[in-house]
């Protein structure tokens, strides 16, 4: 294996002014983006926003109207794809099925002349590093989904590519499956240092795997951060709305940093205060965000709340309440099981409610 | 990591340098467009050139459909051909019909033999019908009376002929319909206390619906393009394939033979073209999640399916067995002893028999070089990149020949491959030009069992195999090909039993060098010697069968060998 390559502020792919258009169909739209070395970013987004288009673009399999890539100080915008240096998973698998997982995964290393000898090694090597070492004299439909993906994992990486590609691999596993391998993937990335680009449009996948997440709405780039950046930062509407939940307040500007929600008059995060009064805008608030009760403190956006949903998720809550002033705006909050059976929370019960401001986001 | 501002784009669209394999993926399809267009598109252009000329060469524009609109033989011929046709469907889609529906829909036993049986008339030319027909009725016939005193020379002997050889391919199109039920509506309906009538006129009539049409359509044009039955039952009755034949042989007059067989091509480009729609209207009504439908036992239903299935095997075999039983006899029906002399005297003694192993070394070739060609073409179509004008072009050639008769397609390879300056005309009279002919006549359904059985593989294999930087021709010899080798078996096979048997697309074709099994066999027919033909009907037959049973052994040996990776075990 190559030993794990540090990861650095280095860039390795380089993507400028990427344009795809299927017809009058405008696939891709002047994407710019950079991804650094030995980093594991996700694109992620709604089917047809484009995500699959940019990996295939990578990949050579599209080809791009417009714009640059550069891989590795190379050049490969115009490269086909068998000159590109990557390894690519499906969510297909794609494994060949009439070959042995052995023959699968030494396929692309007998291309390069290696001897039998090394060949074994290398495929005896990377099954054990995907966690199947005895599957060789195995075929494909003999193993389980999340097996085969492990043995195209394998395929991928055999030839040691500056590169991988994983198209939404992880979608066609059953839930279980699918949790299992994405710690797999992302541990079996760090340790070896391999820059990754992954689509998905699950949320959940990407906020646990990924470096850098770049969330992509009708062929244009929203937003690109850390999992952290992006939940609690989001840049746009769309990226609040599509990663994770989000209450969205209709409100009006009364200046100096206040807002009006119906009746009640709420204080706006700092740097809120130059919004001119009159302004219709909408306030963006997470509902674990919201406090209740108890937590409020000293907490001065305080409105009282009555219960008018509560929804039962496992190992929490969400509770729908509309707050006195506001009635045609009901708000989510999220609160944990254990929070949840110590109220004893039912439908009408009363209770008040803090909308801290500084978790507050004006967002167009 | 960031965004970085982009820089003003290029106007100029961006293209893939072309790697060494993908230009030669794309010079192979190139190949292949241009072979499509020199043997088949070529020939029909030069139909039409010559329908609009003299027979000195000159120009004379729609002078020689005037001529035809105007000789009441030739539109009498032209009247009895649709008619006759009309007819055959009008009998054969409720038959074949009510035989899928046994097999479907009851719990008749015996339905694996009763299948089998009613394909068997696919593995004889459909000279053999006649030939049957004329000893079962004909003037000597064991059951002339049946007829009240009706000649079976002429349309009934064509209509019923027909009948017989067209029927397993309309099976095949509405048991295939058939077979695409959905259990669920049944067990809907039943949930509902539906009767059995009304179950069969609000879920099967409709759900065959597009199937039946579909039968109704290959029927029909079956039966205008045939000219294997008119030629040897017809009598004196005239048909548009026969005059094709008449004008061109006979009279030499190929011009006139041109605008005739644009006569016949009307007809059968009609119904493709119905065919052609219903096809694209069948996808949407079977979705992924049907369950297919089980039939439940009933006694006096099931009995009646059984005697039904029972009744049309014995006749198909009545067919077949007076043919073979006429070979094995001295002279019907005066000595009805046991002897081989139609073999003996009348094939090998004669020479005959040479045509015979014509017959043979023109479907081989036909299935190897075919099954290479339509494989590799619809390959190279699906699985790669690239030339999308090329691609269109090739789908649209691979989809004309269904809807072009056989006759049709070998008077255009003599205008084209018989003109003098063609450089290909040394292929004209060779054994060539005979297999590529039946080839072309037979591209679309083996195209579309080729296009079929590659959708079905994995799309990524391609893109997977680049990525590990192995030639797209690797990946194909390695997997492509082992994966789809009981399709490709399929399409071999089913090269060779028709060009076994292909009559209509070789009668202008063959020299006396090549002259072929299905040709010799019209001769010996019109020589009186019905003894012989009936011999050599029944060479093709045995041969046609085993190579089925060949096929049939080695897909059953393949499928085993490979069981561990087409027939995953649980996990």
């Amino acid at each position: 294996m190559t030993a794990p390559a540090r990861p650095s502020d280095e860039s390795y792919l380089r993507l400028t002014g990427v344009t795809k258009r299927f017809g009058k169909f405008t696939a891709l739209s002047n994407i710019a983006l950079t991804v650094e070395r030995g980093r594991l970013v996700t694109f992620l987004g709604p089917s047809g926003c484009g995500k699959t288009t940019l990996l295939r673009i990578i990949a050579g399999l599209e080809t791009q109207d417009e714009g640059a890539i550069v891989q590795g100080g190379r050049d490969i915008s115009r490269l086909p794809a068998t000159q590109r240096d990557y390894g690519i998973v499906f969510q297909s698998y794609a494994l060949f099925p009439n070959l042995t997982i052995f023959a699968n995964v030494a396929y692309g290393l007998v291309n390069r002349r290696k001897g039998q000898d090394e060949i074994r090694r290398r495929v005896g090597e990377l099954l054990k590093l995907v966690g199947l070492p005895d599957a060789g004299s195995r075929y494909p439909g003999q193993l389980s989904g999340g097996q085969q993906q492990r043995i195209a994992l394998a395929r991928a990486l055999a030839t040691a590519p500056g590169l991988l590609l994983l198209d939404e691999p992880l979608s066609a596993l059953d839930a279980i499956e699918r949790v299992r391998l994405r710690g797999e993937i992302r541990a079996l990335q760090q340790r070896l240092g391999v820059t990754t680009i992954m689509v998905t449009h699950d949320q959940e996948e990407a906020l646990s795997m990924a470096d850098h997440i770049v969330v992509m709405n009708q062929g244009m780039i929203e937003q690109v951060g850390t999992p952290q950046q992006i939940y609690r930062d989001p840049a746009s509407a769309f990226v609040a709305d599509f990663v994770g939940k989000v209450n969205v307040l209709s409100a009006v500007a009364e200046g100096g940093g206040r807002f009006r929600i119906g009746q009640l008059v709420v204080n706006g995060a700092i740097g809120m205060e130059e919004i001119a009064p009159g302004t219709r805008v909408k306030l963006y608030l997470r509902p674990e965000d919201v406090l209740i009760d108890g937590a409020l403190g000293s907490q001065s956006n305080a409105a009282s709340g009555k219960v008018a949903k509560v929804e039962f998720l496992g190992a929490f809550c969400l509770v729908s309440v509309t707050l006195a002033g506001a009635e045609e705006q009901p708000l989510l909050v999220s609160i944990s099981r254990h929070a949840h059976d110590e109220m004893n929370l039912a439908v009408g019960a009363l209770l008040q409610i803090g909308l801290p401001h500084d978790c507050m986001r004006l967002l167009s | 990591m960031a965004t970085v501002a982009a820089p003003p784009s290029s106007l100029q669209r961006v293209r893939l340098r072309a790697d060494r394999n993908a230009r030669l993926a794309q010079a192979l399809l190139l190949a292949a467009c241009a072979l499509l267009t020199v043997f088949l598109l070529a020939p029909l252009a030069m139909i039409l050139v010559k329908s609009t000329e003299d027979k000195s060469g000159a120009f004379v524009g729609l002078q020689l459909f005037r001529e035809y609109a105007t000789n009441p033989a030739l539109l009498e011929s032209a009247f009895n051909t649709i008619w006759v046709a009309a007819t055959v469907t009008v009998i054969t889609v409720p038959l074949a019909f009510a035989f899928a529906y046994a097999l479907t829909r009851s719990c008749t036993p015996w339905k694996g033999a009763f299948r089998l049986i009613a394909l068997v008339p696919i593995l004889s030319p459909s000279m053999l019908a006649a030939i049957s027909f004329i000893q079962w009725f004909g003037n000597q016939g064991a059951l002339k009376s049946w007829l009240f005193g009706h000649q079976v020379y002429g349309p009934i002997g064509i209509i019923i002929s027909a009948v017989y050889a067209i029927f397993p391919h309309a099976l095949m199109i509405v048991l295939t319909s058939l077979l695409l039920a959905d259990g669920r509506l049944y067990e809907a309906a039943e949930s509902l206390g539906t009767s059995r009538l009304r179950k069969f006129l609000t879920i099967t009539l409709p759900g065959a619906r597009y199937g039946i049409v579909s039968a109704a359509m290959v029927v029909f044009s079956y039966t205008v393009s045939d000219f294997g039955i008119p030629k040897v039952i017809g009598g004196n009755f005239n048909v548009l394939a026969i005059d094709i034949f008449k004008q061109v042989i006979g009279q030499q007059n190929f011009n006139r033979g041109a605008v005739v067989s644009l006569v016949l091509l009307a007809p059968v480009v009609l119904a493709f073209l119905v065919e052609w729609w219903m096809q694209g209207r069948q996808q949407s009504q079977f979705s992924a999640r049907a369950v297919p439908y089980v039939p439940r036992p009933s006694r006096a239903f099931d009995a009646a399916m059984f005697a039904y299935c029972a009744l049309v095997c014995t006749v198909l075999l009545a067919v077949l067995g007076m043919a073979v039983y006429t070979s094995f006899i001295k002279l019907w029906p005066y000595d009805l002893h046991f002897s081989l002399r139609h073999y003996i005297f009348g094939l090998i003694d004669g020479g005959v028999i040479e045509s015979y192993f014509n017959s043979l070394e023109m479907a081989l070739v036909t299935a190897a070089l075919g099954t290479a060609m339509v494989f590799g073409t619809a390959y190279l179509l699906e699985k790669t990149r690239g030339m999308p004008l090329v691609r269109t072009a090739i789908r649209f050639l691979a989809t004309i020949p269904m809807a072009v008769p056989g006759m049709v397609l070998g008077l255009g390879y003599i205008f084209f491959f018989n003109h003098p300056d063609n450089p290909l005309h040394v292929m004209y009279g060779g054994m060539l030009i005979l297999s590529i002919s039946t080839i072309v006549h037979y591209y679309t359904s083996s195209h579309l069992t080729a296009v079929t059985a590659l959708k079905s593989l994995d799309n990524e294999f391609e893109a997977v195999s680049a990525s590990l930087k192995v030639p797209f021709y690797k990946t194909f010899v390695r997997v492509t090909v082992p994966v789809c080798l009981p399709a490709i078996l399929d399409i071999a096979r089913y090269l060779f039993i028709n060009a076994m048997v292909t009559i209509s697309g070789v009668v202008f074709l063959y020299s006396p060098d090549t002259k072929v099994a299905s040709i010799a066999i019209i001769n010996l027919d019109e020589a009186g010697e019905i003894g012989p033909a009936a011999a050599m009907s029944t060479l093709i037959v045995a041969t046609s069968a085993l190579i089925c049973l060949v096929y049939a052994v080695v897909t059953r040996w393949l499928l085993a060998r490979t069981q561990a990776w087409r027939r995953p075990a649980a996990t």
